[in-house]
């Protein structure tokens, strides 16, 4: 023991090295835990960003999966006779006469020509629900616009049932008992008929895209709800894009920095962190009930999302405005620009592309929102196409809601259809504002 | 410019002032304090500008000279926390008057930056922006005629005379310090502020800003803010030392480069502090 301890004096140059040494062992052990730390870390985040994608990869295909079959329609083929006693006895061609005439018994009859041997009341209301009631709509339709046709046999190709349609498409099957279901035996018979015939065939769904809500899954349209979410958006933006980005340029460039901008500062981000239906509230009680404005309009439902829009638009632009060098706005006072000249010539133009920006992801946020909607009426039920403003109307998620409490089975699809359009929008809206930021990248 | 030894007294080639009887006051000031918050940046200046001269601000950082070149066109009014106290005429009217718009003001006192900060637009926009806000020139022909005095004037005309239409920050350092000198001229003013112009350029941008200034002195006045000693010797005709907020000495540049009165003028020419 004493020899070793003798061995161990060092003179000073043989410490340093030995120091220098111990301190690169350490380095070398060390490395070997830090790339493991890295190699984690990495694995973790590779890890959570393929579950994110896998989710949202199960997340669109189970939409569109049951989504698409909204997207056809089947349709039954009829040679239609126009017949000039039911439809205008008196042949005065009177417009209330063409509009009130039975187009029911036409079509029910001329498909029920098809089966001569059903006879009884019973059967022939169960072989008459193949056709949708949309069937002596179109007709009605037909005959009012062209008085012309009456008398004269037309090939028309017709809507189906809904439940005919799902039979059609294989959703409803024999599987089920038949107590169970709303499609007979006797009538899937029919309906096979009818296809062996060749008069059956699936088409693509334009009523989908050009009418407004129904109570029958297979009249039921989105364009009712995407017109109201139009004019919703227009008047959003109408009023907070201006308001928005007046109030940033005040509080970035003009308003002096003291308690009360700083309290009001605070409060704008609070205002932007204020649940969604407390704004649906609000506006109930001070824009319908205090100022009378009409219920269910896009005006009103317009002004709730623009409240909760104007937060996120105004962040957005004084974050923009911040990021203007303060060179640019000391090149133009030093020229003697006034201040409005230095913000309007200068500094809000290269902010534009970070408040467009920000202002999109804002309508995008107001696009997707449904319960502030809920809370003035715009969850009503509405047959009409919107074509205004005041009219009474409903937006795309608030349609999504709606078909998703519906009975039918046919509106399973179409809620998922309904959504399919919905997130085709928002992923346009994030597309442009993703375009807008690159092409207008810092350019100082 | 490393060929000066810092330990001499730097060597002067600016030519002298004209005779003093011919010189013109320009800015007259007096007892000027400026306040950041409570910290006071300024202690009672006293200086003039003369007209048609060059006078150069030195001193180490922080000692006060941007502080003071920025008050002359109030451009510290930008800043909230700032207060300016004293008297600051320009031709006899005190600037921070009701008489004087801060606008007019700066239309008549024009100021070129520590760095070159042209507008990220074309480089005849940057020129003509000017006089269009002031309106001193109306019409395409006047306009296109102040571009090409105001980039001549600024030996710059040539380098982009084929090339107006593109974007300002496109152009080298010391193309773009010219043109924000040309942008400076193009409003006409009677003092161009210049605010350690070259101190982002290399040495051959320098010099040819170094001669651009002395060009232009015979049409405007000018003060600059230079931390290189040698830069002040070589553009400049009067020399004002700063420290610590306190105006030391001004004087001839010749003088307080040769012969300096103060101790601390001594010690910052010869390079033992700053």
């Amino acid at each position: 023991m004493t020899d070793a301890v003798m061995t161990d004096v060092q003179t000073p140059d043989q410490m340093r090295r030995d120091r220098a040494a111990r301190a690169s062992n350490a380095v070398r052990r060390s490395l070997k835990k830090r790339y493991a730390a890295e190699a984690r870390f990495r694995a973790y985040g590779i890890g959570a960003v393929g579950l994110a994608l896998a989710c949202i990869v199960v997340l669109f295909s189970t939409i569109i999966s049951s989504g698409l079959p909204a997207f056809t329609q089947s349709a039954i083929t009829l040679n239609v006779e126009l017949k000039q006693d039911v439809i205008d006895p008196e042949g005065t061609r009177d417009k209330s006469t063409l509009i009130n005439a039975n187009y029911r018994k036409l079509v029910f009859d001329t498909l029920l020509a098809e089966f001569p041997e059903v006879t009884g009341r019973r059967d022939k209301r169960a072989l008459t629900a193949i056709l949708s009631s949309g069937a002596a709509f179109q007709v009605q339709q037909l005959v009012t616009s062209d008085p012309s046709l009456i008398g004269q046999t037309l090939e028309l190709s017709l809507p189906v049932a809904a439940d005919f349609d799902l039979y059609n498409k294989g959703v409803i099957n024999k599987g089920t008992a038949e107590s169970d279901r709303r499609v007979s035996d006797q009538q899937m018979a029919w309906f096979d008929t009818l296809k062996e015939r060749g008069i059956i065939e699936s088409e693509l769904n334009t009523t989908f895209f050009t009418n407004a809500d129904s109570r029958e899954p297979e009249l039921a349209g989105i364009l009712g709800a995407a017109m109201g979410s139009l004019f919703t958006m227009l008047v959003t933006l109408a009023l907070s894009f201006p308001i928005g980005v007046c109030a940033a340029v005040y509080l970035e460039e003009f308003a002096p920095k003291n308690r009360l901008t700083q309290i009001i500062e605070v409060n704008i981000n609070n205002l932007a962190a204020v649940p969604s239906i407390v704004f649906g509230l609000l506006g109930l009680a001070v824009f319908i009930n205090f100022f009378g404005l009409p219920r269910s309009a896009p005006l009103v439902g317009g002004m709730v999302l623009a409240l909760m829009t104007l937060p996120t638009i105004i962040i957005a632009s004084r974050a923009a405005l911040k990021a203007v060098p303060p060179s640019i706005r000391e090149a133009a006072l030093g020229l003697g620009a006034s201040r409005m000249q230095v913000v309007t010539h200068h500094v809000l133009p290269l902010a534009m592309p970070g408040i467009l920006t920000g202002t999109i992801i804002g309508m995008a946020q107001a696009l997707g929102e449904t319960a502030p909607l809920l809370m003035i009426g715009m969850v009503a039920f509405i047959v009409d196409i919107p074509g205004g403003i005041t009219d009474p109307a409903t937006v795309l998620p608030v349609q999504v809601y709606l078909w998703a409490d519906s009975p039918e089975r046919a509106f399973v699809a179409r809620t998922s259809a309904a959504i399919m359009i919905l997130l085709t929008f928002l992923i346009l809206m994030n597309a442009l504002a993703v375009l807008l930021r690159k092409k207008f990248e810092r350019r100082w | 410019m490393g060929e000066v030894d810092m330990s001499n007294a730097v060597e002067v080639t600016a030519p002298m002032a004209s005779s003093d009887a011919a010189r013109e006051t320009k800015f007259h000031t007096r007892g000027v304090q400026v306040f950041y918050g409570e910290k006071q940046a300024l202690f009672d200046v006293d200086l003039d500008i003369y007209e048609n001269e060059v006078t150069a601000l030195i001193g180490p950082s922080g000692c006060g000279k941007s502080t003071y070149l920025r008050t002359l066109n109030r451009m510290n009014d930008t800043i909230d926390i700032c207060r300016v106290k004293g008297k600051i005429e320009l031709d006899g009217t005190d600037v921070y008057s009701d008489k004087i718009d801060v606008v007019h003001l700066r239309a008549r006192v024009g100021m070129v930056f520590q760095k070159p900060n042209p507008f990220p637009k074309s480089i005849y926009e940057n020129i003509a922006y000017g006089p269009r806000i002031h309106g001193i020139a109306t019409g395409k022909e006047d306009i296109d005629q102040i571009v090409e005095e105001s980039l001549t004037k600024a030996s710059l005309w040539n380098e982009v005379k084929d090339r107006l239409d593109e974007p300002g920050t496109g152009l080298s350092g010391g193309q773009q310090q010219r043109l924000c000198i040309a942008r400076a001229i193009a409003v006409q003013p009677e003092v161009i502020l210049m605010d350690e112009p070259c101190s982002a350029l290399d040495p051959i941008a320098t010099a040819r800003i170094e001669e651009l200034i002395d060009e232009l002195r015979d049409n405007f006045t000018i003060v600059i803010v230079t931390h290189s000693m040698q830069q002040a010797a070589r553009v400049s005709q009067r020399t004002a030392f700063f420290h610590l907020g306190d105006l030391v000495e001004v004087g001839e540049t010749g003088k307080i480069f040769t012969t300096p009165q103060d101790q601390r003028t001594q010690d910052y020419i010869t390079g033992r502090f700053g």
